[in-house]
């Protein structure tokens, strides 16, 4: 029991290490080890497929499992890279071709695998190849679209990126901790040994350690500016005159904490507040992620998703209380903090035919009017 | 009690044989079709009944196009309802799971959420006037992503909450199904509603080529068929295949022609704010306004013709027709490896002698994103009304910035008239 103890100690230390290594070696880095570790969740959960239904023997289905994987990586890819890397595409001949005619490319590429599928169904396998595609598709569904989001969280700050995973963390740890020392009243039938207590006590946990940790990193540039690909130098930089959401303010604090505190303001960053948001769904509904797996687990009677991390078990059993984080910060980014890119929309005009420019313009203009800005 | 999981355990592992009939759907002609037919022999009546139903849900479809977009958009999305249903149903009847808890309502509003994020991504859109002028929707308009993922997520935590201990691997199997159909039927329709909105002749070109390569094929394969083209669908021959292709092509060809020439077909839908209604009013793009061709040396002395007179949009009908007639098949054979896969004859038996609606739909699975895709690489750029829309949120100090490079850009292309008050 302790050498189990010390195993999962010491693997802990080692990820969260890695962890700090990473970031401290910068966006491009960061995107691929997202990549790796998408490409590693989705082997495990088509191998559990192999394994339950015993189709190694499917004709094609192996190329074809890691063929849309490749496809629907190229597309995401595609479109990410068209928008951050936008002159340097427009430069090279061959990437504006490949940019402009992307989706057509992407959606020939999948129709190709798709046709493939339907040529290699066997007459006395076809629920099984079914099965296989269905489950698939699935996957690519849940792991490659939040890999995505996360790396567009990323480009938006590495802030909004290590403040949803380290509170995720977090929360799994304090709960943990609560739940050792307190825990008494069991939460749900699915995870027997999550309790109550360890809940509430990790949502308080989490949102305080989101409060200090996002002090701590709003302080400093190269977190909370949006990475940017500089083309001059043809490398990603982080420099930019901090958005208000990172410079101290004065709130005053509500009459029932004052008693508490003794402070009447406190000089707080705007985004702490934000990251109240973020922990609270880390500890709340983050967990739901955590109880789908294991629900997964039981209904394909498998203990962990893989071996791949002595006494964790596998990527995705690390991974599976993030599924909910990426998509929630991508959609809370996109609804609260920032709008639409300006220079995203002017390249978009300049695209535009005439007629329809010049449509757009005037109904600016006479939105513009109307405001009284004009 | 069966102890369900089993009885599915030992259904996963099994080859297809194995697996038991679910009993063949009921006869739902009407009652006035078997009393007229009653003196034919069963084949002849089988005919018959296709025949008439087809003629039926041909009229059908003009007196939906007579009656205009917002009608053709209600009969796309009762489709899709439709289909859906029919496909949780086979999922339903393959794993007797209408006894598990919540499952049907949690199928539903699955359907619903899906359908609410895309009917405000693109529908909102176009009604950018109209949501303008109402404060609440503005607000859904907004927020509209994070309302929608926060309904998805609902509908997720119900389901975590509802996994009951005997039925894990059930419950996560409809889950996926569920999800796969989704992604099937409903962002198919809403492309198709995409097209619709670029003008009608992207909806009606491309759906009337699929049924003409059905139709074409199932008419050469009767008479001239001899080679089979796949083991999947018997029936299906090469000589079906080819001559569908060609014919399709020809007939994309004509018809494209004769809906070129009308406004009506050729304009994008707006939405009037004034009238309340969609409008198919506009100056028809160079898509669709007569151009002289020369004939290909090849084809001039077949035809005698050194020029032709052609619409641009008839060269992209053949690119439609193609793709209706050597990849839209793959749908049906898919459709078809589907139900050999779960033992069903039709998908359902909505339409007497057809089968269900997923039935007729089957092979414009493709063809919806193919036409979608392919308007938005060769024919036009972003979306205006998009663009707009996006402008509308961004802060007046962003606003005023992008207001002056756009001046200074059509300023300078000669677009627009440098104005003295500037």
């Amino acid at each position: 029991r302790w050498k189990n103890w010390w195993v999962r100690g010491i693997l802990t230390l080692a990820m969260i290490t890695f962890f700090f290594i990473i970031i401290y070696l910068g966006p491009m880095v960061l995107m691929t080890i997202v990549m790796c570790v998408q490409i590693k969740c989705f082997h495990e959960i088509i191998t559990i497929g192999y394994n339950v239904y015993h189709s190694y023997d499917l004709p094609w289905f192996r190329t074809l499992s890691w063929y849309f994987l490749l496809c629907v990586n190229y597309f995401f890819y595609g479109e990410t890279v068209t928008d951050y890397f936008f002159t340097l595409v427009q430069r090279e001949e061959p990437l504006r071709i490949l940019s402009k005619y992307h989706r057509f490319i992407s959606f020939a590429l999948y129709l190709t695998g798709f046709c493939m599928f339907v040529l290699s169904l066997v007459k006395k396998h076809y629920r099984l190849q079914f099965y296989m595609f269905g489950w698939t598709h699935v996957t690519l569904l849940i792991v490659v679209t939040q890999s995505h989001l996360i790396i567009h969280n990323l480009f938006e700050g590495m802030i909004w990126f290590i403040v949803p995973i380290s509170c995720v963390i977090c929360n799994d740890i304090m709960a943990y901790m609560f739940g050792f020392f307190f825990g008494r009243t069991p939460l749900i039938k699915l995870s027997p040994k999550k309790t109550w207590e360890g809940f509430i006590g990790g949502f308080f946990a989490t949102v305080l350690f989101g409060l200090l940790l996002s002090y701590v990193m709003s302080g400093y540039r190269c977190f909370t500016c949006p990475v940017e690909f500089n083309n001059d130098t043809n490398s990603f930089t982080v420099d930019c005159e901090p958005s208000e959401l990172f410079q101290l303010q004065e709130y005053n604090i509500p009459l029932v904490l004052q008693s508490v505190v003794g402070w009447k303001t406190v000089r707080m960053y705007p985004f702490q507040i934000h990251s109240i948001a973020l922990s609270t769904f880390a500890s709340l509904i983050g967990p739901f992620g955590g109880f789908f797996a294991s629900g997964f687990k039981r209904a394909f009677k498998i203990k962990d998703f893989a071996n791949t991390i002595p006494g964790h078990g596998g990527i995705m059993d690390r991974f599976d209380c993030q599924y909910l984080m990426a998509t929630f910060v991508n959609v809370y980014i996109a609804s609260f903090i920032r709008g639409p890119n300006p220079s995203k929309l002017i390249q978009q005009f300049l695209t535009l035919r005439p007629d329809q420019q010049l449509h757009i313009f005037n109904t600016l203009k006479a939105h513009l009017v109307d405001k009284g800005m004009l | 009690e069966v102890d369900l999981e089993e009885r599915l355990a030992e259904l996963d592992l099994r080859s297809d044989s194995d697996v038991p009939d679910v009993p063949p759907p009921t006869d739902s002609t009407p009652e006035i079709l078997k009393r007229a037919l009653s003196g034919l022999s069963a084949r002849w009546k089988n005919w018959w009944i296709r025949g008439i139903l087809t003629l039926a849900m041909i009229s059908v479809f003009f007196l939906i196009i007579y009656l205009g977009s917002f009608m053709l958009m209600l009969l796309v999305l009762s489709i899709q309802v439709k289909c859906y249903h029919e496909i949780i149903t086979i999922g339903y009847r393959v794993y007797h799971s209408y006894d598990l808890p919540w499952f049907r309502s949690l199928s539903w509003y699955f359907l619903l959420c899906v359908n609410y994020f895309f009917y405000g991504e693109t529908v909102a859109d176009y009604f950018a006037t109209f949501v303008q002028r109402r404060e609440q929707l503005q607000f859904l308009i907004r927020y509209h992503r994070f309302i929608s993922f926060a309904l998805y997520l609902t509908g997720f935590c119900m389901f975590v909450l509802s996994l009951v201990k005997k039925h894990y691997r059930l419950q996560f199997y409809m889950f996926a199904w569920t999800h796969v159909t989704l992604l099937i039927t409903v962002t198919q329709s809403h492309l198709v509603i995409q097209n619709l909105f670029e003008g009608m002749i992207w909806f009606l070109v491309p759906i009337s080529s699929v049924i003409c390569n059905d139709i074409t094929a199932y008419v050469f394969g009767f008479f001239f068929g001899r080679t089979p083209l796949i083991k999947l669908s018997p029936k299906k021959t090469w000589e079906g295949f080819i001559g569908g292709f060609f014919s399709t092509v020809v007939f994309g060809f004509i018809f494209s022609y004769f809906l070129a020439q009308h406004q009506y077909f050729v304009c994008p839908v707006e939405y009037n704010s004034e009238t309340n209604r969609f409008m198919t009013e506009c100056e028809p793009s160079e898509l669709f306004q007569m151009k002289k061709y020369s004939v290909p040396p090849l084809f001039q002395a077949v035809l005698g013709w050194e020029t032709v007179n052609m619409y641009p949009f008839q060269m992209h009908s053949i690119a439609l027709s193609t793709f209706a007639s050597l990849i839209g098949p793959f749908g049906g054979f898919f459709a078809s490896g589907f139900k050999r896969a779960f033992k069903i004859k039709d998908f359902a038996d909505t339409i007497p002698g057809h089968g269900g609606i997923m039935d007729r739909f089957d092979c414009q699975y493709l063809m919806a994103t193919f036409v979608h895709v392919y308007i938005t690489s060769f024919i036009r750029g972003p979306n205006p009304s998009k663009l707009l829309k996006q402008l509308l949120i961004l802060q007046p100090e962003q606003q005023l910035s992008v207001y002056k490079t756009l001046k200074s850009h059509l300023v300078e292309k000669g677009i627009l008239q440098p104005s003295l008050r500037g």
